[in-house]
């Protein structure tokens, strides 16, 4: 087992060589070349949300350089670092750090809250501005980080305008709650949980799973046990799936209501005839009401192919992060920070102006519901 | 009790799922002392080969019957994890037969993440969805409901382990693959051709995984290329609560964890008034396992070595 010392020192060199290239900051034709940060699960479970996240980035990022962006006089040509953190927490913070380490100016993401979360101290500590498009979680911009922004309503408004919509609009009395463990899924879970109380209903049941798992029997059996007038699932689409089908094979008739994570097609594909009359909420508006949603729809059906999700909020976070850019003409993180307040852009996905703790105001969250396989927008809340 | 009937079935079906699983790891173990971590990746790809030659088919033949279409998938998967058995045990084993045992383990590794990418790289990373063609029939036993498709998991798997069973019990080369986990060596000096019976071995037990894998995604729904690496896990831990290297242990194991996880999640929760939830349904099951082993370190049926196949 003789580890041969030249090849060693010579792989390095390469390696060093090839580092050295990477970040090398001007190219050569005297264009300033500027590092935008995307950050999701590139790998795992989520793969397929990850790479729609990224695709909606990296359309923003070749549109922009398409038209020419200029910053204090010279031209600037995007590029887009696409990192994978397999949604997990560990890995969005090495991940999060080699963004900073390679100098990125702004970061588009993370996609899961649970992700998005440890990362933002990082890019706080480095003063880099972080805007995720997904994350939903209430505690990702309450910690007082001033770096932390996001372009969708958070699961405080979301879980608020689920429970009460249990309650008041689907008359469920007896409630039962299952989630992921997420920091998304428990978050949302959590704010379902206070709203339906608020709202004079009663939480019978509370079951929990994991963002890997594929067999719901078990629990769903003790939830019926408990016979529930609704089950509301937080988590993904991965899970929501074959959990609509156990349901219907475990003889619950319990309707399910779940929130953004299972509002998509997949959840169709993998739930099938199961789906039918499964309701759950998005944040934003539709695809087709949003002000540039047919455009987007256009454009990035003609490149990637069929929109899973949080395509559009990718896509308006890269626009976000340039307009302030532009408002401070630089590219320097501090001082896209301080525009990033200021932000008042007419997006994709609507209006973007953000609080003082890096929410988007008046977030609106509409809910759907499978009507003949396919999802049929029921009515926007505000 | 109803409720109870029904976690009992619950945990029968997934059982019976970990118990072919955990066959393919506890027949290799017997043999080579070798935990072929790629068995999983193996299920995942029985799955994804069904999968894709039943949507060929659908394709062409909308109207078919939809068992015609499962076995068809069924009868292509097969063989494919067959050769794909073969052709790892060739690559990634035979050379390292007589390594540092370490050496093996981490080819398995490597193997599991090629296949990983491979299929991530062939059927993308979407989840596939089981195509609906299977009849949907429900039945009520004391209260509790069991699918057509569960009562056949259960029946299928019975059937299967028990025709490996006798395979092994009854027949030549179930007689050699009970010497060469006794003595390679000897077996061979006894005129038994060593290398056959490990390559025999790895295509029967690529086989059950087929099986298995399409077991699983027509069970959920769902095939994903992830999807062997925790089934794969779970197991090979019902492998070692039977102790592993024994038939009977592995078949006892995976039935047994099955039942214990069902148990565990739907019960567990009750039992600790809300202090622990259903979240712990794996710390559970691993719990009995770890007590398991404390008290027969070799699982529950380990001790009877020459059994072992």
């Amino acid at each position: 087992m003789r580890i041969k010392i030249p090849n060693l020192y010579f792989f390095m060199l390469v390696l060093l060589a090839v580092l050295t290239a990477c970040s090398k900051k001007d190219s050569d034709d005297g264009i300033t070349v500027v590092r935008i940060g995307s950050v999701s699960p590139l790998t795992g479970a989520q793969t397929h949300i990850g790479k729609d996240n990224e695709n909606g980035a990296r359309l923003a990022v070749d549109e922009i350089n398409a038209q020419g962006l200029t910053l204090g006089g010279k031209p600037v040509q995007l590029e887009l670092l696409s990192e994978d953190d397999a949604a997990d927490p560990k890995t969005a913070t090495l991940v999060a750090q080699k963004l900073v380490d390679n100098s990125v100016v702004a970061v588009v993401g993370h996609l899961n809250s649970g992700t998005s979360i440890p990362a933002s101290k990082i890019y706080s500590d480095n003063g880099v501005p972080q805007v995720s498009p997904s994350a939903t979680a209430v505690k990702y911009t309450a910690q007082g980080y001033k770096t932390a922004f996001r372009v969708m309503a958070n699961d405080a408004q979301q879980g608020a305008v689920l429970g009460q919509y249990a309650v008041t609009k689907l008359n469920a009395k007896r409630v039962a709650l299952i989630d992921d463990r997420s920091a998304y899924g428990q978050g949302l879970a959590d704010e379902v949980e206070k709203a339906v109380i608020a709202a004079g209903g009663q939480i019978v049941d509370r079951q929990y799973t994991s963002d890997k798992a594929t067999d719901f029997a078990a629990i769903l059996t003790a939830i019926k046990g408990k016979s529930p007038d609704l089950v509301f699932y937080g988590g993904m689409d991965p899970q929501a799936g074959p959990m609509a089908r156990q349901m219907k094979s475990l003889g619950l008739n319990a309707q399910l209501l779940g929130a953004d994570g299972m509002q998509n097609i997949n959840f169709l594909k993998l739930a099938g005839i199961d789906a039918e009359n499964a309701i759950a909420s998005s944040p934003g508006l539709t695809l087709d009401v949003m002000p540039g949603g047919i455009t987007f729809k256009q454009n990035f059906n003609a490149r990637y192919g069929d929109i899973e999700v949080y395509a559009p909020y990718a896509y308006d976070a890269v626009q976000v992060i340039v307009a302030a850019m532009k408002r401070a003409d630089s590219f320097e993180p501090a001082k896209i920070l301080a525009e990033l307040p200021k932000t008042d852009y007419a997006g994709v996905t609507g209006q973007i102006k953000f609080d003082a703790k890096g929410d988007i105001l008046n977030g609106a969250v509409t809910l759907y519901q499978v009507k003949n396989g396919a999802w049929v927008a029921l009515e926007t809340i505000k | 009790m109803d409720i109870f009937t029904q976690q009992i079935i619950n945990g029968l079906v997934l059982g019976s799922i970990y118990a072919l699983v955990a066959l393919g790891y506890t027949m290799v173990y017997g043999i080579l002392e070798l935990i072929n971590f790629a068995h999983g990746e193996v299920t995942m790809m029985g799955a994804m080969v069904a999968l894709a030659v039943m949507g060929a088919i659908l394709g062409v033949a909308p109207n078919m019957p939809g068992i015609l279409v499962v076995v068809s998938g069924a009868l292509l998967a097969i063989p494919a994890c067959m050769l794909l058995g073969f052709a790892i045990e060739r690559v990634a084993y035979r050379p390292l037969r007589h390594a540092p045992r370490l050496a093996p383990l981490i080819t398995a590794i490597g193997v599991s993440i090629i296949l990983q990418n491979v299929a991530m790289l062939v059927w993308g990373r979407q989840y596939i969805p089981f195509p609906e063609i299977l009849p949907k029939s429900t039945f009520t036993v004391f209260g509790a409901h069991i699918t057509g498709l569960q009562i056949f998991i259960i029946v299928l798997s019975a059937l299967v382990m028990s025709g490996l069973w006798w395979l092994v019990q009854r027949t030549r080369l179930g007689r050699a693959m009970r010497a060469c986990a006794q003595s390679r060596e000897v077996a061979s000096l006894m005129g038994v051709n060593v290398n056959k019976v490990i390559s025999l071995t790895f295509v029967i037990g690529s086989a059950l995984a087929a099986i298995a894998g399409l077991m699983v995604s027509a069970y959920y729904g769902l095939a994903h290329y992830y999807m062997g690496f925790m089934l794969g896990l779970k197991a090979f831990s019902a492998a070692v609560l039977g102790g592993i290297g024994n038939i009977a242990g592995a078949m006892l194991g995976g039935l047994l964890l099955g039942v214990i996880e069902a148990l565990g999640a739907g019960y567990i929760g009750d039992i600790t008034g809300g202090f622990l939830g259903s979240h712990y349904q794996d710390v559970f099951a691993f719990f009995v396992l770890i007590a398991v082993l404390v008290f027969r370190p070799s699982g529950l049926l380990g001790e009877r070595v020459a059994t072992r196949a």
